[in-house]
């Protein structure tokens, strides 16, 4: 079964056509990465998957389900999770409260206005589990504002990861970060189990290519190229658009 | 850990003690009465504080809800029924405008909030000063008796005192639970990234709402209080004036602390009735005191006062050890 089916999707700001007829059709499992220049609107086709956008036509399916009209937050409850290209994180607050509102959000507790919340102890558990992953814990504890831009990139996926999402969006989890950290996301990227779909916007091809299964190249809100990783390098259109050729 | 709990148990177990001992330690009414006002203030200001310190959400139209309560509870006493009818029909009426309040004003966030919470509270003052049939206008209502429960009258200041000390109590534990909870978790999320809350799957609006209904209640519990106390209410209670102070409170206390609004009460309540008995310009004052904590603690004095005790204690930890400071007086 597809994870996400996207058909002729379209949206307009104003007279500004940003996504135009869209299709797309991720398998479970796979890693697709989104290509494309700068205004291509790859950002634009994210906010309309998790529907912090309405789109003026066209519909989006999660796992067989129609959730073209379907609340966001409704959709993160369906198993969709996303991270943000400008981080979007809890600057008050630490690493680990960050994590335990994702955590949180899924969780029937987050009506509970008598409880206390530092006494629900599988959350810790949970969110200590998903720092874990990013190799965070050690700083878990640390309030948001003293980590580096690098480490929060990482809260960001851990954020995600930890919501046990069936389809994670990341909306340019390399962008701002050194070659290291690079490779250190890419691990982390790389041990998500295979039962997680992953769509993967990115302009770093050296990284991100070699973790993408399926490549969509966007141009002008256009599908221009789909297939394999050999498929769209070797097209003549990739060449047109990142080249100029 | 356990011993900092410790400590803020005894803590708390001395302020209540030293609370409960207040009204017998003065033996002045005067001075009786004006305790018992910054309690009933500091309810309202709780109130207040979980819309503008946990949701982000500045109010301006908090005295229309305080006034409902209030003028409930008046027009049914005059209309010759119980104490216990009046008080019930007042929370209730009092949730009744909130809700309305926050259907209306959630509509929306910042600016435009505070310009819908503003109306509200404006119309709510005309219909008091205009419905004079419902209100009898400027001239108010007087209320004939104070309730008696458990036969206890609460006519004496002492033991209004008293009986305003028991609801602040049960306001303030209610606030601090609320704000530890993951619900106030929750709720503080929506005032710092709502869009990253919405996609982490919370109902970001009826986060909202809730918490305007449990800050609405705080309100109207302040505003029977408040008609009690004075046996009287007129629309000068529910007037702009009114919830631009109780902001003040918020504000000067510390927005978003538990105890920055019961330390902004006093502060108002005090300045208003004692200081001013000593000190012609007084309102001259009450601005020159907000402008110099808008200046030297632009957080409030609760917090401010933390982080200078704070600064102050790591600046002489740092001369002893040369540790390095984390965190300047001024950030």
């Amino acid at each position: 079964m597809s994870a996400l089916v996207v058909d002729s999707l379209t949206k307009s700001f104003g007279g500004l056509r940003v996504t135009r007829n869209v299709k797309l059709n991720v398998e479970q499992g796979e890693r697709r990465l989104i290509i494309g220049p700068n205004g291509a609107g790859k950002t634009t086709l994210f906010n309309l998957i998790t529907g912090e956008l309405a789109p003026d036509a066209g519909s989006v399916h999660l796992f067989g389900r129609d959730i073209t009209r379907m609340a966001t937050r409704k959709r993160t409850h369906l198993g969709m999770a996303r991270t943000y290209q400008i981080i979007t994180l809890f600057a008050r607050d630490t690493i680990e409260h960050n994590v335990t509102l994702a955590l949180l959000g899924l969780s029937p507790l987050r009506w509970n206005p008598a409880a206390a919340l530092g006494r629900q102890s599988h959350l810790v558990v949970q969110a200590r589990d998903a720092l874990r992953r990013v190799g965070l814990e050690h700083i878990a504890e640390r309030p948001l504002a003293e980590t580096s831009y690098g480490e929060r990139r990482r809260v960001e996926i851990a954020m995600a990861l930890a919501q046990n999402p069936k389809l994670v969006l990341l909306d340019e989890p390399f962008a701002g970060l050194s070659i290291d950290e690079r490779q250190d996301v890419r691990k982390l990227l790389v041990a998500i189990p295979r039962e997680v779909t992953i769509v993967m916007i990115e302009h770093d091809m050296d990284v991100a290519l070699n973790l993408a299964d399926r490549i969509t190249l966007l141009h002008f809100g256009e599908v221009i190229v789909e297939g394999t990783r050999a498929e769209v390098v070797a097209d003549s259109r990739t060449r047109e658009v990142y080249l100029g050729e | 850990m356990s011993n900092v709990t410790f400590a803020r148990s005894l803590a708390a177990l001395i302020a209540v003690v030293a609370l409960a001992a207040l009204p017998y330690a003065i033996k002045e009414v005067y001075y009786v009465n004006i305790a018992s006002q910054i309690l009933l203030y500091a309810i309202f200001a709780l109130g207040l504080n979980i819309l503008v310190g946990y949701a982000g959400l500045v109010s301006l139209g908090h005295a229309g809800l305080f006034g409902i309560a209030a003028y409930v509870v008046a027009y049914l006493l005059v209309a010759g029924h119980g104490h216990v009818l009046a008080i019930v029909a007042a929370l209730a009426a009092g949730l009744v405008a909130t809700a309305g309040f926050a259907a209306l004003s959630l509509r929306s966030t910042g600016i435009i909030f505070i310009m819908i919470t503003l109306a509200l509270g404006e119309i709510i003052w005309g219909l008091a000063y205009r419905w004079i049939s419902l209100t009898n206008g400027d001239n108010g209502i007087t209320v004939p008796a104070r309730p008696t429960p458990f036969g206890i009258a609460l006519g004496s200041a002492r033991a209004f005192y008293v009986a305003t000390l028991i609801v602040f109590l049960i306001a303030i534990v209610a606030a601090g639970i609320f704000v530890r909870s993951p619900f106030g978790a929750a709720l503080r999320g929506t005032r710092d990234q709502p869009r990253r809350m919405n996609a982490l799957g919370y109902h970001v609006w009826m986060i909202r709402f809730w918490a305007f209904i449990f800050s609405g209640l705080l309100t109207a519990m302040a505003g029977v209080l408040f008609v009690y106390y004075n046996q009287f209410i007129s629309p000068q209670a529910l007037a702009l004036t009114a919830s631009a102070e109780s902001l003040l409170m918020v504000i000067s206390g510390g927005a978003g602390t538990l105890f920055g609004p019961v330390v902004g009460a006093a502060l108002v309540v005090i300045v208003k009735n004692v200081v001013s008995a000593y000190v012609e310009r007084w309102n001259f004052m009450l601005g020159a005191i907000f402008v110099a904590i808008v200046v030297f603690m632009p957080e409030g004095l609760v917090p401010g006062v933390v982080r200078l005790t704070r600064s102050i204690w790591r600046g002489r930890a740092r001369t002893k050890a040369s540790l390095p400071m984390t965190a300047g007086p001024r950030q």
